[in-house]
């Protein structure tokens, strides 16, 4: 570790702890919107710490940068505009797209991660076991929060969407995730099989979502939001960066206990909703 | 494997931290805690930079924009909608200016 790594570590320290004290006060009303403040702050200060990081250490083309750039100023754009204009009544279903949107940039970034690794040497368990949760997670909660955003918006019916044979379909997409899963991380180095994960985790989000009473949507939202801190934590062990794997840690156990209160506060349990069907629509 | 240790701690010790840092809230708060979250897992950024940083092929390009535009709507609007969601909370209580929460919260 040099000398600049350990500054840059320090830096993702401060940060995770701007995010564990922007949390903490936004529990309570008075306090709230200057937590989100302090949160914000440690934000700025991982991503100007990484980006510092990475032109030290990588460097990289300057193709990549302007991709990057662009991409980065389309979507800042667009989650600024819509977060702006958003009706306040529609708020959950926004929430519940970025939270889609975040986790399948933990996919995509899983995947180029694999990429760069099998054109270059034999995968690591180490590296293919979080590369393949990454893009399991977060193909489930893009597909299962977009789902899920509909559902709120009454563009997708708001009662739990089941036909005949539907639990058996769910198994068998499950277990064709899963088996392609197991086979990725042991035979690292074959695209198709992740690409296989990919499709199957997404079908998979769709399908679960569908089942669900459209009145059990905020929890799922909550769950998915959890699921997506999982995908990002697992993002950071692939790539190797701390920032990743504190605040993603942090949003998936927040986000669970979150979860489990907002059931908790409808009298409703966190297993049956996910189980769906049974829901009240 | 040092390095992986490394963060395997850090991991399920964050993951612990998550856990206690929501006590109870109390229902009013649910959404915008929500949000709150979700904003931080935008940090999945900093993870499109590294990306961008190591990308040197096409594939590598399209994922390094994906990444990006995605992770960029996720951080900016989760921190946008969540502060604009916190503002419209304070609004009952802040009819006088904004730093005297002490005396309006006695007044409502």
């Amino acid at each position: 570790m040099t000398d600049f790594e350990f500054v840059v570590g320090l830096i993702y320290l401060l940060s995770a702890s701007l995010f564990v004290v922007g949390l903490h006060m936004m529990r309570a009303p008075a306090t709230a919107r200057n937590g989100n403040r302090i949160s914000a702050v440690g934000m700025i200060i991982a991503v100007a710490a990484t980006v510092a990081l990475s032109l030290v250490t990588s460097g990289g083309e300057w193709i990549a940068w302007a991709v990057l750039a662009v991409g980065v100023l389309l979507g800042g754009i667009f989650g600024v505009y819509r977060a702006r204009t958003v009706k306040m009544t529609d708020v959950p279903q926004l929430v519940s797209v970025f939270n889609a949107v975040g986790g399948s940039a933990a996919a995509a970034i899983a995947f180029a991660a694999f990429i760069l690794a099998t054109s270059s040497n034999p995968l690591d368990l180490t590296v293919s076991i979080p590369i393949v949760l990454d893009v399991l997670i977060g193909s489930i909660t893009f597909s299962g929060s977009l789902i899920a955003a509909g559902k709120l918006q009454g563009v997708i019916p708001g009662n739990p969407v089941t036909f005949p044979g539907s639990r058996a379909l769910n198994a068998v997409v499950a277990l064709i995730a899963l088996g392609a899963s197991v086979a990725a991380i042991i035979l690292p180095e074959n695209t198709l099989l992740l690409v296989v994960v990919l499709v199957t985790a997404l079908i998979l989000g769709v399908l679960m979502v569908l089942a669900i009473g459209g009145a059990d949507a905020p929890v799922v939202v909550s769950l998915l939001n959890a699921l997506t801190g999982l995908a990002v934590a697992m993002a950071g062990f692939a790539i190797d960066n701390q920032a990743l794997i504190i605040a993603g840690a942090l949003v998936g156990a927040a986000g669970t206990i979150l979860t489990l209160q907002m059931a908790k506060a409808m009298n409703r349990s966190v297993l049956s909703i996910i189980l769906g069907g049974f829901g009240t629509g | 494997m040092q390095i992986l240790f490394g963060n395997l701690a850090i991991f399920v010790l964050a993951l612990l931290v998550g856990v206690e840092v929501i006590s109870k809230i109390p229902s009013t708060l649910h959404t915008p805690m929500m949000s709150g979250a979700n904003a931080i897992h935008g940090v999945v950024i900093a993870g499109a930079v590294v990306t961008a940083s190591l990308a040197n092929s096409p594939t590598g390009y399209i994922l390094t924009f994906i990444a990006g535009a995605f992770a960029a709507a996720n951080v900016f609007g989760g921190y946008a909608v969540t502060d604009r969601i916190l503002k419209m909370f304070m609004r009952p209580k802040a009819v006088e200016p904004a730093d005297e929460t002490k005396t309006s919260k006695d007044a409502s």
